[in-house]
């Protein structure tokens, strides 16, 4: 029986004192242990930027590729091993900037992943420029004057484009955030879980403080139906994106159930040499 | 009697004229000749003149014919567009419809109403099989060449349609014979009957990647490399495997790689533009040790460039076209039949290496559709190279990492893959060290390169150059591609002439085999590099690589058109 221990290994994560992503791993780390998964079961794929290491610091199979890729290679590890709990990581640039063809399309697909995002609305790793996420008017190293883009909200993004599972969390309450990432896993589909998580030092806006100030929780609120898709959209708007808890989430089939010829067997376990019957009937189909 | 025979048919694209072709082409190779087909058409769908020339032999041609003896025109324009090629004495066969002229020279021209009698036979549609049948007729042969094929292709509409359709074709045959009849100087030597295959570059490639297991292929469409794709969709559902449309080439590379690094042989096709996009992540696969095959069927560049057209121009970014230095594997098949086994072998190769190997094609070789010898299976084998054992995922303690990036002799580690218990690492494209934890010390650093580019250092794969001819040539030729049949059959004049001539082809361009090229360039007076291209890519990287000769110059193609043997004997010819 794994637990929370053994999807812990001993390196030291690159992130500063204080970084919202502290609490994002520690919260995938219980989740994956509150669950009782194998860590070789576990395939973690990141994007880059100081979120992207977060594939180092768990104890199982981890990808760290290049940069806003996280999605497409997720997609890719788990159409090739459909018994494996893949999980993908980034950070709001990586996901909502360079990524963010992926992700509408990774939504449309609908391929059972649980794509985790540490949204701080800003670039850290690069020493702290804007991002999609940033709101109008913020003001970062390269926008000394206040950005003059709109900012990107990814639930109102990601219910547009028809996701089967929405939730946000916030990196100062792992017991939310550690119970979202369970269901994530547990919902068949493409889940995601963008979660509001501090960069303490290139971003005095969105603080702790501030988001313990503006965000509302879903799930204190007795009314809300996760299955109503019109409140969903409705809560989202209302609260400016930020809210937290399970936003939405239905049972549609997944890619691979849509897949014809697509077999319960993993594809990494099948036999690779055709019949040479088969072979033979395929090659007189040129003759 | 002849040979060999050279047949068009021309019209408006949207009007059926490939699948005029094919009919043709395929009621002809199940008779035992040989056929090469290649298509002309534009980057539109309806509309624009396109033609489909074929080339029907009793021995195996990969070229198009210098010249044309037969025209079957749809419309003015293909008389217009084609009638240069007409060889002295060739023959228009054209619908009597847009009362067709043909241009001032020896040729003959019937006049046949294609459309009047197809209509006749229930639809105007039905024109191209009016002129399957006047062709079948000049060349003195049954429309029963003909009925398995339109069996195959219209019994599931009925058996009217299929009657409709041999009626037509009888009709024509008809009309000819009283109009005409067979012409004794188009009569073919008979050919030998024997079972072969008709297929293109990319249905070989599409074929190739099934046989040798590979089983995930996410990809996004392009001329010339969409069929690849296409064939598989047909296929990988029967066997277990997944075909994906990605929404960019960047999604289908990164995909590719996810799923190599779970264990499945995976693939992507793609061409210039795409190959491009990819560039960023085929250096990912080097460095994180991902073996994963992509295919690149070039066509006329730069940028959008020439999409429908012949090119050889990607030699340079296949090989240098990744930030950083990673070891890559470039082959280039020059035949159907070699894009087969040299796709099976790409598999091997990048489970063996681990790490991207590169199959280049070009429009020519990727779209022309060939006759092929019956594939044999057993010569394909399934090589996953160096994965761990039970054993060495045993040894791997508790809390340990397994060394993925471990130090070896010859660079390649064992792999794992998720789920296999004791294998847990880590990957990044960070410089790593043996367990794959991002690592920044000068030491590892130059360890690890060292480490990936020896799987590669001074090697070179086997068959990597092929040679025909003389051994100490007056000039020899050196070429690529689709090339390999066009200059076979410039040779085989030279031959004919006792002149001295010979023939290298370069099948791998990555590792680039310097020392075999450099042995047979050193035997000839004068060295000529064909290639469709024009600066001569191939010509340089011999250079760039060592391979020396005090006589060595270029000879260059590059209107979007493959080489005609005549160029190539004509060009060589005024070396000697």
């Amino acid at each position: 029986m794994a637990t929370v221990k053994e999807f812990r290994n001993n390196v030291r994560p690159n992130w500063c004192p204080g970084c919202g992503d502290f609490s994002v791993q520690a919260s995938i780390q219980r989740a994956l242990g509150n669950m009782d998964l194998e860590p070789e079961n576990v395939a973690v794929i990141s994007g880059i930027g100081c979120s992207g290491r977060i594939s180092g610091y768990i104890n199982s199979y981890g990808l760290h590729g290049v940069h806003g890729r996280a999605l497409p290679i997720a997609q890719g590890v788990k159409l090739a091993n459909r018994d494996l709990v893949v999980i993908a990581s980034g950070g709001d640039g990586d996901g909502f900037g360079i990524g963010l063809n992926h992700f509408m399309h990774a939504v449309r697909r609908n391929i059972d992943l649980t794509y985790i995002v540490m949204d701080n609305n800003i670039y850290g790793l690069t020493k702290g420029q804007h991002s999609p996420t940033s709101a109008f008017g913020f003001k970062a190293k390269n926008t000394p004057q206040g950005t003059i883009e709109n900012a990107l909200k990814p639930a109102q993004v990601a219910l547009s484009a028809g996701i089967s599972f929405l939730a946000q969390g916030f990196s100062s309450d792992v017991n939310q955030l550690t119970s979202l990432i369970e269901q994530a896993i547990q919902h068949r589909g493409f889940s995601l879980i963008n979660v509001f998580s501090p960069c303490v030092t290139y971003n005095k806006i969105n603080t702790y403080d501030w988001y313990r100030e503006n965000i509302v929780n879903l799930e204190q609120d007795e009314n809300y139906d996760s299955s109503n898709k019109a409140l969903a959209m409705q809560k989202v708007f209302e609260t400016n994106g930020l809210c937290t808890g399970l936003i939405y989430k239905e049972d549609r089939p997944v890619f691979q159930d849509l897949v014809p010829g697509y077999k319960e067997e993993a594809i990494t376990s099948q036999e690779l040499r055709l019949d040479d019957e088969y072979f033979a009937k395929v090659m007189n189909q040129f003759a | 009697m002849l040979d060999q025979l050279s047949w068009k048919v021309g019209g408006q694209q949207g009007e059926g004229i490939d699948s005029t072709g094919d009919t043709f082409s395929v009621a002809l190779n199940r008779r035992g000749y040989f056929i090469y087909s290649y298509r002309h058409f534009s980057s539109r769908i309806k509309g624009g003149h396109t033609n489909s020339k074929i080339r029907v032999s009793t021995k195996s041609r990969l070229a198009n014919s210098d010249q044309l003896d037969i025209l079957i025109a749809f419309d003015q324009e293909t008389i217009d567009f084609n009638a240069h090629e007409l060889r002295d004495g060739g023959v228009v066969i054209a619908d009597s419809k847009f009362n067709p002229k043909v241009p001032e020279g020896n040729y003959r021209l019937f006049s046949v109403p294609f459309t009047k009698i197809a209509e006749e036979c229930g639809s105007a549609i039905m024109k191209n099989m009016v002129a399957l049948g006047a062709s079948a007729c000049v060349l003195g042969l049954s429309s029963d060449i003909f009925a398995d094929i339109i069996s195959d292709k219209f019994l599931r509409k009925g058996q009217q349609v299929v009657d409709q359709n041999m009626k037509a074709i009888q009709l024509g045959i008809d009309y000819m014979t009283e109009n005409g009849g067979v012409l004794p100087e188009f009569q073919l030597v008979p050919a030998d009957g024997k079972k072969r295959l008709y297929m293109s570059g990319n249905e070989a490639i599409g074929l190739g990647a099934l046989a040798a297991g590979a089983r995930v292929m996410p990809a996004y469409p392009i001329t010339p490399a969409s069929d690849v794709m296409e064939y598989l969709i047909k296929h990988f559902p029967k066997v277990g495997g997944v075909v994906l449309q990605t929404e960019d080439e960047i999604a289908a590379m990164t995909m590719a790689i996810g799923s190599s690094f779970a264990g499945a042989r995976s693939l992507t096709a793609t061409s210039g533009p795409g190959l491009s996009l990819m560039m960023e992540a085929i250096g990912l696969a080097g460095m994180i040790e991902a073996p994963v095959v992509i295919i690149d069927t070039q066509r006329g560049g730069p940028s959008t460039g020439l999409p429908t057209k012949n090119e050889q121009s990607d030699l340079y970014a296949v090989l240098f076209g990744t930030h950083g230095e990673i070891p890559k594997i470039v082959l280039a098949p020059s035949t159907a039949e070699e894009c087969f086994y040299a796709t099976a072998d790409a598999f091997n190769y990048a489970d063996k290496y681990q790490c991207p190997v590169i199959l280049i094609t070009d429009l020519a070789l990727s779209l022309a559709n060939q006759t092929v010898e019956p594939l044999d299976y057993n010569k394909i084998s399934i090589d996953r190279g160096k994965i761990a054992t039970p054993e060495q995922l045993a040894e791997v303690g508790a809390g340990q990492l397994f060394k993925r990036y471990a130090f070896t002799e010859d660079g390649i580690s064992p792999r794992v893959f998720p789920g296999m218990k004791g294998g847990i690492h880590h990957v990044t494209g960070v410089e790593h060290n043996e367990t794959g934890r991002p690592d920044e010390n000068a030491q590892n650093r130059i360890k690890m390169m060292d480490k990936r580019l020896a799987k590669l250092n001074n090697m070179e794969l086997p068959n990597s150059v092929t040679y025909a001819g003389s051994e100490n040539p007056d000039v020899l030729i050196v070429g690529l591609g689709s090339t390999m049949g066009v200059i076979d059959e410039a040779l085989e004049r030279f031959q004919a002439e006792g002149l001295n001539v010979a023939h290298a082809h370069v099948k791998v361009i990555s590792p680039f085999p310097a020392k075999t090229l450099n042995q047979y360039v050193g035997k000839a007076k004068k060295v000529v590099v064909v290639e469709n291209n024009a600066t001569g890519q191939l010509l340089h990287l011999m250079k760039h690589f060592g391979v020396e000769h005090s006589a060595m110059t270029s000879y260059l193609r590059y209107d979007g058109n493959p080489f005609l043997p005549v160029q190539i004997f004509d060009h060589v010819k005024g070396l000697i």
